[in-house]
């Protein structure tokens, strides 16, 4: 493998690299935020309107076992080659996973706690906020954890439609094969894809950290 | 779009879409056959070892690590990185670079899910068993098998549904399946072709979601029917 491999092209392409790293990670954390917002959004409904979660489920689920090339090619001809046909993919991604984890993190959240809670005069809103949310949170960075590792692994698909972050190189690797150059490009947007998709992880692991102090003992996986 | 539509409808009403290397039936079954080939091979690779595994409850660390970097993976990198492997081993282009990667991709979640359901079963039980004097064999294929059944049938399932979307793929490094008609209609710029195509992928990976639920019904034992359903799966 060494022989296909040149360095020389990494060194000379690292402007390139970081550009399309950046790229990567900006397309991921636009669709993990708003995949975030209507997961919270779909979760609220479930969490008032019981019934609703069966569909819910099943709708994301539905969108979840679709190929993200099928996806991306029904949007095409009506949102085109552009970031919006990448985004409303990748968010769609997000969201059976999401859904499920806040509401699971919500409902975990044991009974006598939201009791004292009550009995100590907080409101709905103070409930949700102060007790609630927070001790969902291992659960909910659980599932985000998930979403944003996912959603890298998809992002190089988008490179098909013309976009791709990391993915550009691993397509552009693929249109110069048989060649060392060809190859080398191919593994810099597979191995720099997968170690974004760890640094985000890690980081997401340092962020649930910081805001849970408490639960550090019993770590979520 | 309402004329689009109907153009979609008339590109699957011609029967020249459905005879051929082309058509659709053909293209169907590449796509049905290189996934359960695919798919059967990374069972019988992947299950047997992490049940002995799972088992001797061995390696524990190493399979939650390796669900993190294998959830890392981009499987559109590994279906183009493929490729140049079977090119150099002189298994060229098409078929092999598509199920080498189908089968890399489909290994992981099978061994971490076995292992992880597995190693889960409750140790009393397995106490138990062994108290009744069964072999260490009879306890992994009559006890702990079955108990874990929920959560490695439903990382079959959810492999076999990865295999199938990323089975897609598989036109960008020239093989056939019904990822052709979605690569090909990207490169002469067919939105109807595109679409259609779209519609039989997504078409397939749904009936290979429930289907694969009904046999996972029909599998488990009843009284673990609900166990297997927070399976994490990977969308491709």
């Amino acid at each position: 493998m060494i022989g296909f491999f040149s360095w020389t092209w990494v060194f000379d392409h690292l402007d390139d690299i970081w550009n399309r790293t950046v790229e990567h990670l900006l397309l991921t954390v636009i669709a993990v935020t708003v995949g975030l917002f209507i997961s919270f959004l779909l979760a609220a409904y479930v969490l008032r309107t019981r019934r609703a979660y069966g569909p819910v489920t099943l709708a994301t689920g539905i969108l979840y076992s679709i190929p993200s090339l099928a996806l991306f090619a029904f949007l095409v001809p009506v949102t085109g080659l552009s970031i919006l046909t990448a985004e409303i993919g990748l968010v769609s991604y997000t969201l059976l996973i999401l859904v499920r984890n806040i509401v699971a993190g919500i409902d975990g959240v044991p009974g006598p706690v939201l009791e004292a809670a009550a009995g100590m005069g907080y409101t709905r809103r103070q409930m949700f906020f102060g007790v609630q949310l927070p001790l969902a949170l291992p659960v909910i960075i659980a599932g985000l954890r998930i979403a944003a590792v996912t959603t890298i692994g998809l992002v190089t698909v988008t490179a098909l439609i013309g976009l791709g972050g990391l993915g550009f190189f691993i397509l552009r690797g693929l249109s110069l094969f048989v060649s060392p150059v060809g190859t080398t490009q191919i593994i810099v947007g597979t191995v720099m894809s997968v170690f974004l998709a760890l640094a985000v992880d890690f980081a997401l692991v340092g962020a649930q950290r910081l805001l849970t102090p408490w639960a550090r003992s019993k770590e979520a996986v | 779009m309402i004329e689009f539509l109907g153009e979609v409808v008339a590109w699957f009403a011609d029967p020249a879409h459905w005879t051929g290397v082309n058509g659709i039936p053909n293209r169907l079954w590449e796509h049905i056959q290189i996934t359960v080939l695919a798919t059967s091979l990374a069972v019988l690779v992947a299950i047997p070892p992490a049940v002995v595994l799972g088992h001797r409850k061995r390696g524990g660390t190493f399979v939650v690590g390796a669900v993190n970097i294998f959830r890392a993976v981009p499987s559109f990198g590994i279906v183009v990185l493929a490729l140049p492997i079977t090119v150099a081993l002189g298994l060229g282009f098409g078929f092999w670079p598509t199920f080498l990667a189908l089968l890399f991709l489909a290994i992981p979640p099978m061994f971490t899910n076995t292992y992880t359901g597995v190693a889960g079963v409750d140790s009393d039980v397995v106490e138990a068993a062994r108290g009744m004097g069964m072999t260490e064999r009879q306890i992994m294929t009559g006890v702990e098998v079955p108990a874990a059944s929920p959560i490695i049938l439903a990382a079959v399932r959810v492999a076999a549904v990865q295999v199938v979307a990323t089975a897609t793929l598989g036109a960008i490094v020239a093989w056939g399946g019904l990822g052709r008609y979605i690569i090909d209609g990207f490169a002469i710029q067919d939105g109807v072709l595109v679409f259609a195509g779209a519609l039989l992928v997504a078409g397939l990976a749904l009936v290979t979601e429930v289907g694969m639920s009904y046999l996972e019904r029909a599998i488990v034992p009843d009284s673990l029917q609900t166990a297997g359903n927070e399976v994490a799966g990977i969308a491709v």
